[in-house]
């Protein structure tokens, strides 16, 4: 069975040419970039390229890129780094939709006497700017809200919040995890102060990350251990899959129109066609300010797990924001921040692409999905009710509670 | 990705009796759109009140569609008196099995089951006194205390898996320990053995979970109080793979511990089938 892999949100294939550049450095290039010795030396030169080309795909100095081990500990780094930087501030600001890697690191701070602000988002997935506006006071510390969506896409117009975060003198980070590699990023034109991108995510492999922090920023190290990273972070560098990430950069810098061309129009193609053959079908989430190569729908009246078991019996590989596939018993946090409609928020299906898909994969699920809708909508009670134009029974919504409890 | 049996997967892929029975005798709906997941049960039954037709449609994962599936098969040409006495352990034993977070969908087969003949007994569903403990999930303080009791369940995190109460908003875990605390009080749940019948078989997962239980309740304490310990490596069909640690490891009796204790209490507890060996460092 031919595998159509359509979760790159999740993790991406690693490039046959990151794979190439990093395999001397498993071998017989050991050294450790540290050493005073020629031998360790030369590796070190490796590591500097690669922080280079990390730091032209986002528009950076070089001394501004720190290696990490992956987004969730530059995520973790830069919440924490700023606040040991101000300790006397204790109020953060954030999305509700952010990814757990700064989510959590905020319920935890809100356990340890910390005032959180978690912005909300409207139908479309979009913030209130104007809300921003009014949370920010002289005790923030710190403003950490993501640049797009991992769930929906869904892009937020960052440097227009950069800026107005910077007016106020208040540090901002953004978790661009998913956006780097699918968007082209300038930091020189962009106030941002620091930023989070992970190396699987753009065909680097998983176990590498980076965390810009721009010039000045006032930053205390969260790994803490020897001198490595310009003391930002102890640990001897990891550097095969450092080189990985630097000729991923590259990789990601030669695809970006790629990207944003045939890659869209292969997403397009899918939503589009997805939308016109299966009734009672939506996007989740701002069509328009959107990765080019997400799309989140919504089948109503049926469950997503069902959906993902089913496509993945058919090869295809995509995920959901259903309560089932989390192991957690709410739909993901993102769609009901959103208020998508109980109708549909546990048969949501996310489809992400990468360079390595091909019309043959979009034919292909677009073909075996309209069956498996029908299929699952012929199992569940909810669909010949809701053709027959019954009325939404409390059995069905779950609004009136005392009528269908658990008794 | 959820580790479903083969049986799961089959039910889920090729599900039985799906659709609704016309002219029902009995008619059960539990759950909700809201919730993620709602089961609607139809029955009609023949001359001697017997189950002659049972269909299930199903709103919710691979296992909820399995489980109903599953309750399908096993009730069909049963009396209302039989259907009665199958329990959600017998549903997910029939299935060889399912994951703990999914236990849940064995109850609401279950449930749906009650409320299907209560329907053709004419009896409302509710009668008894209820508080809502769960607002999220609309769980009675009655259902948790009866799954509770039924899978002997202890902890909070048991019975948000078992009937989802508590997996929301978590505001009522409090109240869930409180009918813990009234229901089992301070001495342990009644023993492992009288949960499953002598002679029955165990599913895989039945008997990783009896051994690992066995082993907490009854074998660890009275080695560890004597400076060992003991380690779970491996389960292996009836084969148990443990490695001795603390004292125990450099203990000249310790293969005699293995044999007349270990082996001992867990052929008493989980199975006579059971043989115990040692994995060497």
């Amino acid at each position: 069975m031919k595998t159509v892999y359509l979760d790159n949100n999740a993790t991406t294939r690693t490039a046959p040419e990151v794979v190439e550049a990093m395999l001397p450095f498993f071998s017989d290039m050991y050294g450790n970039p540290s050493s005073m010795h020629f031998f360790g030396g030369q590796v070190g030169r490796y590591v500097k390229e690669a922080r280079e080309k990390v730091a032209a795909l986002i528009g950076a100095h070089p001394e501004e890129i720190v290696f990490t081990s992956c987004g969730t500990e530059s995520d973790n780094a830069a919440i924490m780094g700023t606040l040991y930087s101000y300790p006397e501030k204790k109020h953060i600001v954030i999305s509700r939709v952010e990814h757990p890697a700064v989510l959590n690191v905020a319920h935890q701070l809100q356990a340890r006497g910390y005032r959180v602000t978690e912005l909300g988002v409207n139908h479309e997935g979009q913030l209130d700017l104007d809300e921003l506006r009014t949370v920010l006071t002289d005790e923030t510390a710190l403003v950490s809200i993501m640049s797009a969506n991992n769930e929906t896409g869904v892009l937020f117009p960052i440097d227009e919040i950069a800026a107005m975060v910077r007016e106020k003198g208040i540090p901002f980070h953004t978790d661009a995890v998913q956006s780097i590699g699918k968007i082209p990023m300038d930091l020189r034109k962009s106030p941002i102060d620091m930023l989070s991108l992970s190396g699987h995510k753009l065909h680097a492999p998983k176990g590498v990350g980076a965390l810009y922090i721009r010039k000045g920023t006032r930053f205390a190290p969260f790994v803490v251990g020897g001198h490595q990273e310009a003391g930002r972070r102890g640990g001897t560098e990891n550097v095969p899959f450092i080189v990985g990430l630097g000729r991923a950069a590259e990789f990601a810098m030669d695809h970006l129109r790629e990207e944003n061309t045939r890659v869209k129009a292969l997403r397009d193609r899918l939503e589009a066609e997805l939308l016109k053959s299966i009734p009672n079908t939506m996007v989740n989430g701002d069509a328009q300010n959107r990765l080019p190569n997400t799309c989140n729908l919504s089948f109503e009246y049926i469950e997503g797990e069902s959906i993902l078991m089913l496509l993945s019996d058919e090869g295809v590989c995509a995920s959901s924001g259903s309560a089932c596939t989390s192991g957690s018993l709410q739909p993901s946090h993102v769609l009901r921040a959103m208020g998508v409609p109980f109708t549909a928020a546990h048969g949501s299906i996310r489809f992400s692409l990468s360079i390595y898909n091909n019309d043959a994969d979009i034919d292909h699920v677009i073909a075996t999905m309209p069956p498996i809708i029908q299929r699952l909508r012929d199992i569940s009670p909810f669909w010949k009710d809701y053709l027959e134009g019954k009325p939404l029974s409390s059995f069905l919504t779950g609004g009136d509670i005392e009528h269908h409890v658990h008794g | 990705m959820w580790d479903y049996t083969d049986k799961v997967k089959d039910h889920f892929l090729n599900p039985r009796n799906v659709g609704e029975v016309e002219n029902p005798d009995g008619i059960g709906e539990v759950g909700s759109l809201a919730c993620g997941d709602a089961l609607r049960l139809t029955f009609s039954l023949d001359e001697q009140k017997r189950i002659k037709d049972i269909k299930f449609k199903t709103f919710g994962c691979a296992s909820a569609i399995a489980s109903s599936s599953a309750l399908t098969e096993i009730v069909k040409g049963m009396t209302l008196e039989e259907a009665e006495k199958v329990n959600n352990q017998d549903l997910a034993e029939f299935l060889g099995g399912l994951p703990e977070e999914k236990m849940h969908c064995s109850v609401m087969g279950k449930e749906a089951l009650e409320a299907a003949i209560a329907n053709y007994r004419g009896e409302a569903v509710v009668k008894e006194e209820y508080e809502i403990i769960c607002k999220c999930f609309g769980v009675t303080d009655k259902e948790i205390e009866r799954v509770a009791k039924e899978n002997r369940l202890t902890t909070v995190a048991q019975v948000t898996d078992f009937t989802k109460a508590g997996g929301g908003c978590q505001a009522c875990h409090p109240k869930i320990e409180d009918i813990l605390k009234l229901l089992w009080g301070s001495k342990p749940a009644e023993p492992a053995e009288k949960r499953l019948p002598k002679g029955k078989k165990l599913s895989n997962l039945q008997k990783i979970r009896l051994i690992e239980e066995t082993l907490e309740r009854e074998i660890l304490p009275p080695i560890r109080s004597d400076g060992g310990d003991l380690e779970l490596i491996d389960i292996d069909g009836s084969k148990v793979m443990v490695a001795l640690r603390g004292t125990c490891s450099f203990c000249p009796q310790s293969s005699f511990t293995l044999k007349h204790f270990v082996e001992a209490k867990l052929r008493e507890f989980v199975s006579p089938e059971i043989e115990v060996e040692e994995v060497k460092p």
